[in-house]
């Protein structure tokens, strides 16, 4: 635990230290506040046509039409943000030659891995903490609902919590770290498309592929939907991914 | 302190370690000496845990290296090659989170900072960033680290590579002085240093262990007879046949030194005697003026490469 304290400390500090976190947080901050300020605009603009039609009134609310966008925006853009975060974790260790000292101190690797997975989601949190901006505002000018707006944070950060743990994987598999950040796209876009190839009906094919799909889990959650299986669904794919992180470090020894 | 047996290790079809065995006694200073590729490293790594052994178990301190690797790594402080540490660290900041991932924290690590900072040197330097040092500074917090845990075993590759002749001495020195009685195992292809320093040498070549022997010991029993330099003024032909009338002499070789215009001989001796004396009354009551005579001895380069290419020589099964 203190070994993990103390790790996690280390590598939290690390993220100000490079330009990349910063880099992260600016361009993440000024698109989601882009899409945002769009879907505000529009929302502005349709609700003054709305108001001569008193049946379509009824089909706008905040929860629609700018939470759930506002949040499926977060999601595509941290797609290609985290792995940004992530890259460096295993990969700069291993290409400086770090990792060497670093595993031969009384540390277990499952130590490491945890305090790098623990230091970058608590970065996440720190970003995502920022978003609470939109909110606010929406309080501020309006009556949101609060219920789908926490789900839709949780959502946010078990999602966040999978793409992490899928860059710390490919962080751990190279000491390259554009080839590490371009694998854990690639795995993420994978997990986000994957509901596509799903053949039609209700087959076992059709259910499994359905079931693998980032959206399908993360959708509900962003309407208010709380299913333990959407739960589930990010906290397996963020424990298999670190897990897998654990074979490749112990694989490493192995194969030198 | 710590025992290696029949430690093999295979990367794909290569074998970087072929069923090494040796010990160490506490408080022994140990070389590994043999050219690049000779698997000093790969031996160094998985002492350290960092690589496992295909086959072969050692043990630090008792601890089995595979089994017990926490406890076993806990008695280790290890620089490895170039002195792999975080860059974008200050120097106090370092050697602060290495002492508690050692598990020294309090008063007692802050105590440990503070006298392997003073033992290392590093005092001007606690509030600089360790990538903006010279090398070799970085090398003393790379040897820091690896004393901090006050551990018995200090294993150290390469500790004085890529640094300039006075670094070297700096660090040669640190490291004579912080070994106290500590075991330490170090590896290195200057050979005057495994003669200044260690102990004990093992010599690897090709992932085989060639030689384990002190310095002096692998001096004598390489050489079945030592050798006699003579610097001699005379008649080349004349001082040749009589040198070689003296019995114990095997051999003489004469060879022309035109700088200061005198003979240089080559005698190889027996070892069973010392006739030094008798030569240098050889050519004295012949009246040839004799200039210099020592016994040359073979240097560990000679050894080295002796044990090497002795090596290769024999066939291959």
């Amino acid at each position: 635990m203190k070994t993990w304290w103390t790790l996690f400390k280390r590598e939290f500090a690390s993220f100000f230290v490079s330009p990349v976190a910063y880099v992260v947080l600016a361009i993440f901050l000024i698109i989601t506040g882009i899409l945002f300020y769009s879907n505000l605009l529009w929302y502005y603009q349709n609700s003054f046509g709305m108001f001569q039609d008193p049946y379509m009134i009824r089909s706008m609310n905040l929860t629609d039409d700018l939470i759930r966008p506002l949040f499926a925006n977060i999601s595509v853009i941290l797609m290609f943000m985290i792995p940004a975060l992530t890259m460096r974790l295993f990969a700069e260790e291993k290409r400086s030659g770090t990792i060497e000292l670093l595993l031969s101190y009384p540390v277990r690797d499952s130590e490491v891995i945890l305090g790098k997975f623990s230091a970058t989601l608590t970065f996440f949190v720190v970003i995502l903490l920022l978003t609470l901006v939109f909110p606010v505002f929406l309080y501020a000018v309006s009556e949101p609902e609060t219920g789908p707006m926490i789900t839709a944070y949780l959502g946010c950060f078990l999602m966040g919590a999978s793409f992490i743990a899928v860059g710390t994987f490919a962080s751990s598999t190279t000491e390259n770290q554009i080839i590490a950040a371009l694998l854990a796209f690639g795995l993420n876009l994978t997990f986000w498309i994957v509901g596509w190839i799903s053949p039609p009906g209700t087959g076992t094919m059709s259910t499994v592929l359905q079931y693998l799909s980032i959206i399908e889990h993360y959708d509900p959650l962003t309407q208010g939907i709380l299913n333990s299986k959407d739960i589930i669904y990010f906290l397996s794919v963020t424990v298999l991914f670190l897990f897998l992180t654990n074979r490749v470090l112990l694989s490493k020894k192995w194969r030198g | 302190m710590i025992e290696v047996e029949e430690l093999t290790k295979n990367f794909g079809v290569t074998t970087a370690l072929n069923r090494i065995s040796f010990r160490v006694k506490k408080g022994e200073i140990l070389g590994f000496l043999g050219p690049n590729g000779a698997g000093k490293t790969t031996a160094m790594r998985i002492l350290t845990g960092f690589l496992t052994p295909t086959s072969g178990t050692a043990r630090i301190a008792g601890f089995d290296i595979q089994r017990q690797s926490l406890q076993a790594r806990r008695k280790i402080g290890y620089l490895p090659e170039s002195a792999p540490i975080y860059r974008d660290m200050y120097v106090r900041d370092y050697l602060r989170f290495i002492s508690t991932i050692k598990g020294m924290t309090g008063p007692e690590g802050k105590r440990r900072i503070g006298s392997v900072i003073e033992d290392c040197g590093l005092d001007q330097v606690r509030n600089r960033i360790i990538g903006k040092l010279s090398k070799g500074y970085r090398q003393r917090v790379g040897l820091a680290q690896a004393l901090i845990g006050d551990p018995d075993i200090l294993i150290m590759d390469e500790p004085t590579e890529g640094l300039d002749p006075k670094q070297i001495i700096e660090i040669r020195n640190l490291i004579k002085n912080l070994g106290g009685n500590r075991t330490v195992i170090l590896s290195t292809h200057i050979l005057p240093e495994v003669s200044m320093i260690c102990e004990r040498v093992i010599i690897l070549n090709e992932g085989k262990l060639i030689a384990v022997d002190t310095p002096e010991n692998l001096n004598r029993s390489l050489t079945k007879h030592s050798q006699i330099m003579l610097g001699v003024r005379g008649p080349a032909e004349q001082i040749t046949a009589v040198l070689q009338s003296v019995p114990g002499v095997l051999k003489v070789e004469c060879r022309d030194d035109f700088l200061d215009s005198m003979l240089s001989f080559n005698v190889e001796v027996s070892q069973t005697e010392d006739i030094r004396s008798r030569l240098a009354e050889k050519i004295i009551s012949n009246r040839w003026e004799l200039l210099e005579l020592r016994s040359t001895s073979l240097s560990l380069e000679d050894i080295f490469i002796k044990l090497v290419t002795r090596e290769e020589e024999e066939p291959s099964v």
